[in-house]
C-alpha cells in the first residue's frame, strides 16, 4: 500500500437528495437503447435491422474504424426502432425486451492465468465489453492494438450524488477480481486500484487482489481517475493509459466467469427532484419514463441527468441512460427570474463557495444540502477572476490556459498546457465555480476533438 | 411578481425586431441588473455556482466606498483650511459632495454611454467592469480637475485602454490608470504641482464660496513633493495625519485607515488578491529601505506606505484580476515589482513625484510575461516528475 496522496483542493458541493443505501427494485425494462452517442468520437455501423431478435450481448453495432470493437444489446427481444437525427446520424437503436434475460453464451473462462493477451482481448471484444476499457488520453474507447502503460479504476467517486461504490459494488466482486487479474495481463504496468482513504479500512473493494493499491484523501475531484493518474503517474504525449469504472469491470468479470453478457448494475436515483432517493438496479440504456414512480407527475420542471449533476449528460425525459454511468440525477429547471438576486447579502436556497456569499462562514457552523437548479445564475463574460479555478483543480496545470489554448486551436499549447491528461469530467469544477459562466468542459471538449481529428 | 409583469411587458418593445430593437443591450442591462435572468444551463455542468461577475464588481465598488466617503469629507476638510472658513462637519461634507457629484456624472455618462455603445454594436451584453473604473476614476484624479478634461480621458480609457481589445476582461491596462495617464501626460499642469490638490484653490475667483477666492502664500504640497522629513514635518505632515488621511491628495488616496478598510473586505471576501497586496507593500518597503541606506533620502520606509496613492495602488489598482499576474506565483512577482518601481520611481527620479501609476501601468505591461515564466518553470518541474507507480 502506498501512502495516502492528500489533494487540498476540490469541492464537495452540498447537493440535496442523496440516495438512500437501499436497492428498491430489479428494473426490467420494457424498452432499453443502445446509444452510439454514449461513446466520444464513434463512427458507428449498424449491424442489425429493425424486426430483429437479438439476445443480449448480440452485437448491435460495431464501430467503423475498429470493426472488431462491438455494442451489444442489453437484454433480450426485438429490434424495435433505428433513431436517426439530422444528416441520417446514428442517435439510437431500440430494443423491445421480451422480459426472459436471456443472454448469448460465452463461453467462461477456467483459468485467466493460463490466457494469454490476446485470448484475453479477443473474449472482450466478442462479448461486447471492451468498450468499457477508456483510454487516455482523450477518454475515448480503447484501441485493442495498443497496450497500455497501465490499467487505472477508481475505487470510489467523489462526483455530487454519486452511488457509493462500496454499497452498490458489494455484491460483485468476485466479478470485479476476475476481470481486474485479466486486465492485469494486457499491461505491463498492471493494474493500480485507487481508494478514499476515509473509507479504505471498511470497502469490501479492499479484498481485491493483485492490484496496486493508492489511497486518496480529499474533495471531488479526488475521486475522478484522470486527477488519480495524474498524481500517480501522468500521462506524456505518446503514452496511453486505460480506465475502467467499477460498473465496467463488473461486467468484465461477469462475462468472464458466467459466459454471459449483463450490464446491469445498481444505479442511484438521486437529486432534490427524486422523491425517493434511492437505488435500482437496472441495464445500461434504461429508458427514464420506467422510474417515473421517482418524480412524479412533475416531468416537465425537471432535468434528466444520465450522470452527476456537473459532467452528466441531459438526456431528457425519454431517454436513456448511458453506457457508462451508474447515477441519475433529477433536478428542477431553474427557468424562473431572481428579482435582485446578486444584490441580496445572504441567498439561502442557493449555494456558492465565493467568500461574496456566506455559504463558507454557514458551512462551518451548520453543514446544509441545497436543492440547486439548474439556472446559471448570470450571463457569461471573458475570464475576470483569476484564482477561481486553482481553488478547486488539483492538477498540476493552467485550467485558464489550457481553455484558451483550445479556443485558439493551438495544438502545441494545448499538448504544452496539458490536454492529454484532462477530460471534460475532471475540469468539470471550475465550470461550477466559475463567475464568469465560460462553458469551459464545453471549450476542452472541442480541444479535445481537435486533437483527435489532427492526431489521426 | 409585480415589476417582472412591468417588464415582460415593455421587453417585446425593446426585443430585436421590435420598435426600440436597437436598445435591446441597454434594455438587456438593466433587467439582468433587476432580475437575475431565467437562462439555464445549456452545456456542461447542470448546477452552477451563483456567484457572477455583478456580485464580484459590486463588492469591489463596495470596498471602495470608505475611501470614498472620507474623500468627500476630505475636500471640504482641505478646503476649508486652506480657505480658514471655520466650517462644521457637515459643511465640509456638503462641499465635498457638491465637487465630486460632477466628477461621477462625468465619468458615468461618458463611460457608461461609450459601454452601452459598444455593447450595442457588437451585440453582446453590457460589462459590469466599468462600474469599478468608473468608481475608481474620480477618487485618483485631483479634484480641481476640469471636468471636460476628465471627460476625454474617460473617453480616450474606455475606448482605446479596453474596448479595442474586446471588453472587460480582455484589457491589457487598467483602464483607469490609462484615464489618469493620459490626463497626466496631456494637460500636465492640471494633474502635478503644489495648487492642484485642495478643492477650489487653482480656480481662484471662481470659488465655490463668494469673498474667498484669494488666498495668499498658500502652500498644498503633497507629502511626495517633500524630498526630506524636515522637508516634511516643516508642511506639518506627521505619519499620523498620513495615515488618517486629512491631507491634500488625489481624492480617494489620502486616507490609508479607508483604504485598509476596503482591502479587509476585498481579502474576506476574495475579490482581490492578498498575494499581490502584501508583495507590493513589502516591495516598496523593501526600496524604501535601500533608499535611507544609499542615502536618496532620510525618509522612513514605513512612510513611503502611507504617502501619495500607494496603498490605493496596491489594494484597487494592483490587484485588477484583468490585468494582473494571473498565476499565484506570478501575483508576489507582480507585486512586488510594482511596490518597488513605484518607490523606486519616487526617490529616483525627480521628474515624477509619484511612481504608482507608472509601476502598476508598466507591470501590467508585464504581467503576461511573468505568468509565461511561471507557467515553463511548473511545466518544466512537472516534466521531470518521475514518480512512476
Amino acid at each position: 500500500m502506498s501512502n495516502i496522496i492528500q489533494l487540498k483542493k476540490g469541492l464537495n458541493i452540498p447537493l440535496s437528495g442523496e440516495a438512500a443505501l437501499k436497492v428498491k427494485k430489479v428494473v426490467s425494462p420494457d424498452i432499453v437503447a443502445v446509444c452510439p452517442t454514449d461513446f466520444r468520437g464513434l463512427v458507428p455501423k449498424l449491424l442489425v435491422r429493425e424486426g430483429d431478435a437479438v439476445l443480449a450481448g448480440t452485437p448491435v453495432l460495431a464501430d467503423k474504424k475498429s470493426p472488431d470493437v462491438v455494442f451489444a444489446s442489453p437484454v433480450s427481444g426485438t429490434v424495435v426502432e433505428v433513431v436517426r437525427g439530422e444528416k441520417r446520424k446514428l442517435l439510437a437503436v431500440k430494443i423491445k425486451s421480451d422480459g426472459r434475460k436471456v443472454s448469448e453464451k460465452f463461453s467462461p473462462v477456467e483459468d485467466i492465468e493460463k490466457m494469454d493477451a490476446a485470448q484475453i482481448k479477443d473474449i472482450l471484444l466478442k462479448g461486447g465489453v471492451w468498450p468499457f476499457i477508456v483510454q487516455r488520453p482523450y477518454g475515448i474507447i480503447a484501441n485493442p492494438e495498443i497496450a497500455p502503460k497501465a490499467v487505472f479504476v477508481s475505487a470510489f467517486s467523489t462526483a455530487p450524488l454519486a452511488a457509493d461504490a462500496d454499497f452498490a459494488f458489494a455484491g460483485e466482486i468476485a466479478y470485479i477480481q476476475a476481470a481486474v487479474s485479466a486486465l492485469g495481463r494486457l499491461s505491463e504496468g498492471g493494474v493500480h486500484m485507487s481508494f478514499n482513504a476515509d473509507t479504505y479500512a471498511k470497502s469490501p473493494l479492499r479484498n481485491i487482489q493483485g492490484v496496486k493499491t493508492h489511497l486518496f484523501k480529499g474533495a471531488h475531484p479526488a475521486g475522478n481517475v484522470g486527477v488519480q493518474i495524474h498524481h500517480i503517474c501522468p500521462i506524456r504525449k505518446g503514452q496511453v493509459a486505460w480506465t475502467v469504472s467499477l460498473a465496467g469491470l463488473a461486467a468484465i468479470g461477469k462475462l468472464l466467469v458466467k459466459g454471459v453478457y449483463d450490464v446491469s448494475r445498481n444505479v442511484a436515483i438521486c437529486g432534490p427532484m427524486a422523491l425517493t432517493p434511492c437505488y435500482i438496479n437496472a441495464p445500461a440504456g434504461l429508458c427514464i419514463d420506467e422510474i417515473q414512480e421517482h418524480y412524479g407527475n412533475m416531468a416537465e420542471s425537471i432535468r434528466f441527468i444520465s450522470g452527476d449533476a456537473l459532467s452528466g449528460r441531459n438526456v431528457g425525459m425519454h431517454g436513456y441512460l448511458g453506457f457508462y454511468d451508474n447515477q441519475i440525477t433529477l433536478l428542477r429547471e431553474g427557468d424562473d427570474y431572481e428579482m435582485f438576486g446578486w444584490m441580496k447579502p445572504f441567498r439561502f436556497n442557493q449555494y456558492s463557495t465565493s467568500h461574496t456569499y456566506f455559504h463558507w462562514l454557514l458551512e462551518k457552523v451548520c453543514p446544509m444540502r441545497y436543492d440547486l437548479d439548474t439556472n446559471l445564475h448570470g450571463g457569461e463574460r471573458a475570464f475576470v477572476v483569476s484564482d477561481v479555478y486553482g481553488k478547486v483543480f488539483p492538477m498540476n496545470l493552467f485550467p485558464v490556459y489550457l481553455a484558451k489554448a483550445c479556443l485558439a486551436q493551438d495544438i502545441d499549447k494545448m499538448e504544452k498546457y496539458g490536454i492529454y491528461e484532462v477530460i471534460e469530467e475532471d475540469i468539470a469544477l471550475c465550470e461550477y465555480v466559475d463567475p464568469s459562466k465560460i462553458n469551459i468542459q464545453a471549450i476542452i471538449s472541442d480541444g479535445i476533438d481537435l486533437m483527435l481529428k489532427e492526431m489521426a | 411578481m409585480n415589476a417582472r409583469k412591468i417588464v415582460d411587458t415593455v421587453k417585446p418593445t425593446f426585443s430585436k425586431g421590435g420598435k426600440l430593437g436597437w436598445l435591446h443591450s441597454t434594455f438587456d442591462a438593466f433587467e439582468t441588473f433587476m432580475f437575475v435572468p431565467n437562462t439555464v444551463t445549456t452545456k456542461g455542468s447542470h448546477v452552477r455556482d451563483c456567484v457572477d461577475i455583478k456580485r464580484v464588481m459590486i463588492l469591489m465598488v463596495l470596498a471602495l466606498v470608505p475611501a470614498f466617503l472620507f474623500g468627500i469629507w476630505n475636500i471640504g476638510y482641505q478646503h476649508d483650511l486652506a480657505f480658514g472658513l471655520g466650517w462644521g462637519f457637515w459643511n465640509k461634507v456638503w462641499y465635498g459632495l457638491v465637487r465630486i457629484i460632477p466628477l461621477y456624472l462625468v465619468t458615468y455618462i461618458v463611460g457608461l454611454g461609450i459601454e452601452f455603445a459598444s455593447a450595442q454594436i457588437k451585440g453582446h451584453e453590457v460589462n459590469e467592469g466599468y462600474l469599478v473604473t468608473g468608481f475608481i476614476l474620480p477618487l485618483i484624479v485631483p479634484v480641481d480637475v476640469p471636468l471636460w478634461m476628465l471627460a476625454v480621458a474617460t473617453a480616450f480609457a474606455v475606448i482605446f485602454g479596453k474596448e479595442v481589445f474586446g471588453g472587460t476582461g480582455m484589457n491589457i491596462w487598467n483602464p483607469a490608470l490609462i484615464a489618469r495617464a493620459f490626463l497626466f501626460f496631456s494637460y500636465p499642469s492640471k494633474m502635478s504641482g503644489d495648487i492642484i490638490w485642495v478643492g477650489g484653490v487653482s480656480r481662484g475667483a471662481e470659488c465655490w464660496q463668494a469673498g474667498n477666492g484669494v488666498v495668499d502664500a498658500f502652500s498644498g504640497a503633497t507629502p511626495l513633493a517633500c524630498e526630506s522629513l524636515s522637508d516634511l514635518s516643516g508642511h506639518g505632515y506627521t505619519f499620523l495625519n498620513m495615515f488618517l488621511g486629512n491631507i491634500p491628495g488625489s481624492v480617494g488616496e489620502t486616507s490609508a485607515v479607508a483604504i485598509i478598510l476596503g482591502a479587509l473586505l476585498l481579502i474576506f471576501t476574495g475579490v482581490a488578491s492578498w498575494k499581490i497586496m502584501v508583495s507590493s507593500i513589502a516591495g516598496g518597503l523593501l526600496v524604501g529601505w535601500l533608499g535611507t541606506l544609499c542615502g536618496a533620502t532620510d525618509i522612513p520606509c514605513w512612510y513611503q506606505l502611507v504617502m501619495g496613492g500607494f496603498l490605493f495602488g496596491s489594494c484597487f489598482m494592483a490587484t485588477d484580476p484583468v490585468t494582473a499576474a494571473q498565476t499565484e506565483c506570478g501575483k508576489y512577482i507582480y507585486g512586488f515589482l510594482v511596490g518597488a518601481l513605484a518607490v523606486t520611481v519616487r526617490l529616483f527620479n525627480p521628474g515624477y513625484a509619484e511612481g504608482m501609476m507608472l509601476a502598476i501601468l508598466l507591470m501590467n505591461t508585464f504581467a503576461p510575461l511573468i505568468d509565461h515564466c511561471v507557467i515553463d518553470a511548473t511545466i518544466r518541474r512537472e516534466a521531470k516528475r518521475t514518480r512512476i507507480a
